[in-house]
């Protein structure tokens, strides 16, 4: 394997795992208080669904748009997703946007599902329409930015097949994992890996940008390595930049915040 | 056909955020590096080096915006920052 490819694939697989423990997150919380039957078929649902939408999409995309369009329109895509992943982890790393917060997630779907009155309580067996309906639009809604990224990152390069099979893997080992440790996904390094990601897909997204509109990069292929390091560089610069300008929170805003905290816990 | 209508919304506001959302500042500097990478295509030195510093400005500029609203959120009562 290349090295743009090895590349290609620890971007997809970790922005994969990334978004498998958002939704990992919100199933566990459904199939805990509605029931695991309908959780784990509205989670299969979505899986198949976006499936699907890779091959149905990805396929046509790499037989018939001409590679530089493609590179150009693709590599404008992962720089729009990349910066903007970056930026939020650099925000989190930072100290000036709250991180995510798994423990609080699941706390606050089983808060909103676990109604002691309502129909489908304890009926793990029953199909409960509403943990179907939750659990498909968290894997639809987080695995759609996986899909763009394997689309994205596998048509740019050719290696759609090399892409998908990283996302799968992901999924199946995120899965697996999130299932055996149930409610410890918090333990998982998801800022960091949303950096790592952000930083990849940046790199990606600037490289084909350039190189679909003819600028040949030094070096081919192995400029994206050196394009990564150099944002990894900028990051944490960046990071350092933004701890400098955190100021303590008033008194007011700081009661308010741990009030909330403690109502969470 | 409300269903189709729908679906549309929802395509069309998955772009919008996806896109867009709260970082008009990033899809504008997409577009400059794209715009800047056609036009400097014949002069590789000048336009690799163009598009890397504007990625660079544009994501360090969206990010002390990113400071700024979260700030705000933060004095509005919305947590830490839920930007």
């Amino acid at each position: 394997m290349s090295t743009t490819e090895v590349t290609l694939a620890l971007a997809v697989f970790l922005a994969s795992a990334v978004e498998t423990v958002e939704a990992l997150t919100i199933v566990l919380a459904t199939g805990a208080t509605r029931g695991w039957r309908s959780a784990l078929e509205g989670s299969a649902a979505g899986v198949v669904l976006l499936s699907v939408l890779v091959g149905v999409v990805g396929v046509p995309l790499v037989r018939y748009v001409p590679i530089a369009t493609l590179r150009v329109v693709i590599g404008a895509l992962l720089l729009v997703l990349g910066l903007s992943w970056l930026r939020k982890a650099i925000l989190r790393a930072s100290g000036h946007r709250a991180p995510h917060d798994e423990d609080r997630i699941y706390a606050d779907t089983v808060s909103r599902l676990d109604d002691p009155s309502g129909p489908s309580r304890g009926l793990a067996s029953r199909r409960d329409a509403l943990a179907f309906v939750i659990s498909f639009k968290a894997v639809l809604l987080e695995g759609m930015e996986v899909v763009l990224i394997v689309l994205s990152l596998g048509a740019s390069a050719h290696r759609l097949g090399l892409a998908a099979a990283s996302a799968a893997a992901a999924v199946i080992i995120i899965g697996t994992a999130g299932a055996l440790v149930a409610r410890q996904l918090s333990a998982i390094p998801e800022n960091v890996m949303k950096m790592a990601v952000g930083i990849m897909l940046t790199s990606f997204g600037l490289f084909w940008v350039a190189e679909g509109m003819g600028l040949r990069w030094p070096g081919s292929d192995l400029a994206v390595p050196v394009l990564i390091a150099g944002f990894v560089g900028v990051t944490g610069l960046a990071v350092a930049w933004m701890r400098s300008l955190v100021r303590p929170a008033p008194p007011g805003v700081a009661a308010a915040l741990a009030e909330r905290e403690g109502a969470v816990r | 056909m409300r269903y189709v209508q729908r679906a549309a919304v929802a395509f069309g506001r998955f772009w919008w955020d996806f896109l867009i959302g709260d970082t008009p500042e990033l899809f504008v500097g997409t577009l400059l590096v794209v715009g800047a990478a056609a036009l400097l295509r014949h002069d590789r030195l000048a336009g690799l080096t163009v598009v890397v510093l504007l990625t660079v400005v544009f994501l360090l500029a969206s990010t002390y915006r990113g400071r700024a609203s979260a700030a705000r959120g933060a004095a509005d009562g919305n947590g830490a920052g839920q930007v």
